[in-house]
Order: structure tokens, then sequence, then C-alpha cells
């Protein structure tokens, strides 16, 4: 008679996870997802999500602007301005645009400022979970 | 552009936006993530009113 240890061992490996090759879709679609906003899951031919990400995320980061959020920027400083600048980042090339049109250089200290500061780091990292998302479509993990 | 949004109206666009980006990405299928993103709404919207009931009690 087996050992139920053993048992359960045979079944651990019978019941295994399939296996998901990494191809080169499931590294370019959240590269491209996060560079622009929802094109990740465009480009996997899910359009409708894909719109519906980019116009949250997009209209997240534009709402954050018009409230005079704060955009950071690369810093060595304070860990929650370092943190303030990876959330930031996550929004890709919006981000690039906005530092190079020199939007969100304001420093408005009153509390409609604060909570576009907040907009604009949620729309990088919503944007984040999207990319993560994508790389899953494109791995065969997600339908 | 400005936009001048009360502490309330800027918690419900961004529980609209962070839902919509949740149902889509925490669920498989699409009648999922339309409840999924619901419950995310009812919840961030609910979460509101309960933060500031509990302020508005602990300042009195």
């Amino acid at each position: 008679m087996a050992k139920p240890t053993t048992d359960k061992l045979k079944n651990a490996a019978a019941v295994r996870e399939p296996e998901y090759p990494l191809t080169t879709m499931a590294v370019v679609a959240p590269i491209v997802g996060w560079l622009i906003p929802g094109a990740g899951h465009i480009l996997l031919k899910r359009y409708g999500r894909g719109i519906l990400l980019m116009i949250s995320v997009v209209a997240m980061f534009v709402i954050g602007l018009g409230m005079q959020g704060r955009i950071y920027k690369p810093n060595g400083g304070d860990i929650l301005d370092i943190l303030g600048f990876v959330g930031d980042l996550g929004s890709g090339a919006l981000y690039f645009l906005a530092r190079i049109q020199g939007w969100g250089d304001l420093m408005a200290a009153n509390a409609a400022a604060d909570y576009g500061k907040t907009f604009l780091i949620v729309a990088g990292l919503l944007n984040y979970i999207a990319a993560a998302d994508a790389h899953h479509i494109a791995l065969g993990k997600k339908p | 552009m400005s936009i001048n949004l009360s502490h309330f109206s800027a918690a419900v666009v961004f529980a609209v936006f962070a839902s919509i980006v949740f149902g889509i990405t925490q669920r498989n299928t699409t009648m999922e993530m339309v409840k999924y993103g619901l419950y995310c709404f009812a919840l961030f919207v609910g979460g509101v009113f309960v933060a500031g009931w509990v302020m508005a009690l602990i300042r009195r």
C-alpha cells in the first residue's frame, strides 16, 4: 500500500500547471501597452478592452494634469518622490510627452493639485496592470 | 486647461476609471468583467461614504 504522502506527490505531478512558453508577442505586447496605454490589447486583437483601457488611463492622466497635478522627475531623494516617479512613468509616452511639453511642472499648493498628482500616479499604476494583462493574454494564460 | 472637481466628484471619477481597468484586467469573461467592475465601483464609492461618516463622527 502506498503511503498517503506518495499519493499526494503523484497527484501534484498529475495536476501540474500547463507551461506557457515565452513568445515574441508576450514581450512586445506589454511594452507597446506601456508606451501607448491600451495598445498592447489592441495589438492582441482585444479591441474593446484596449479602447476602454486607453480611455481610462488617458482620461485619468488628462484630468490629473487639468487639476494642476505635479509630474515627478527622476530623483534620488525621498522614497515617496521616487515612488511617485515610478508611478508617473507607468503612463509611458504620456509621461514623456508631459515632460517634453513642460506640463505638470508647476507646484500648486491646493487640494485639487494634490488630487491631480494622485490621478497622474494612479493612471501610471493602472497602465502597469494593463501591460501585465496584455502579457498574460499573449502567453495564453487569459482569453 | 483647468479642471475643478470637488473631493467627492474627484473620488467618483477616480472610481469609474479604476473600476474599468480592474474589471478588464482581473477577470476572464465579459460578464465577469462587468460584474467585477461594478463591484469595485460600489466598493470605491461606498468606501468614500463610510470614510466620510467616520471622519464626520470623529470631528464631533
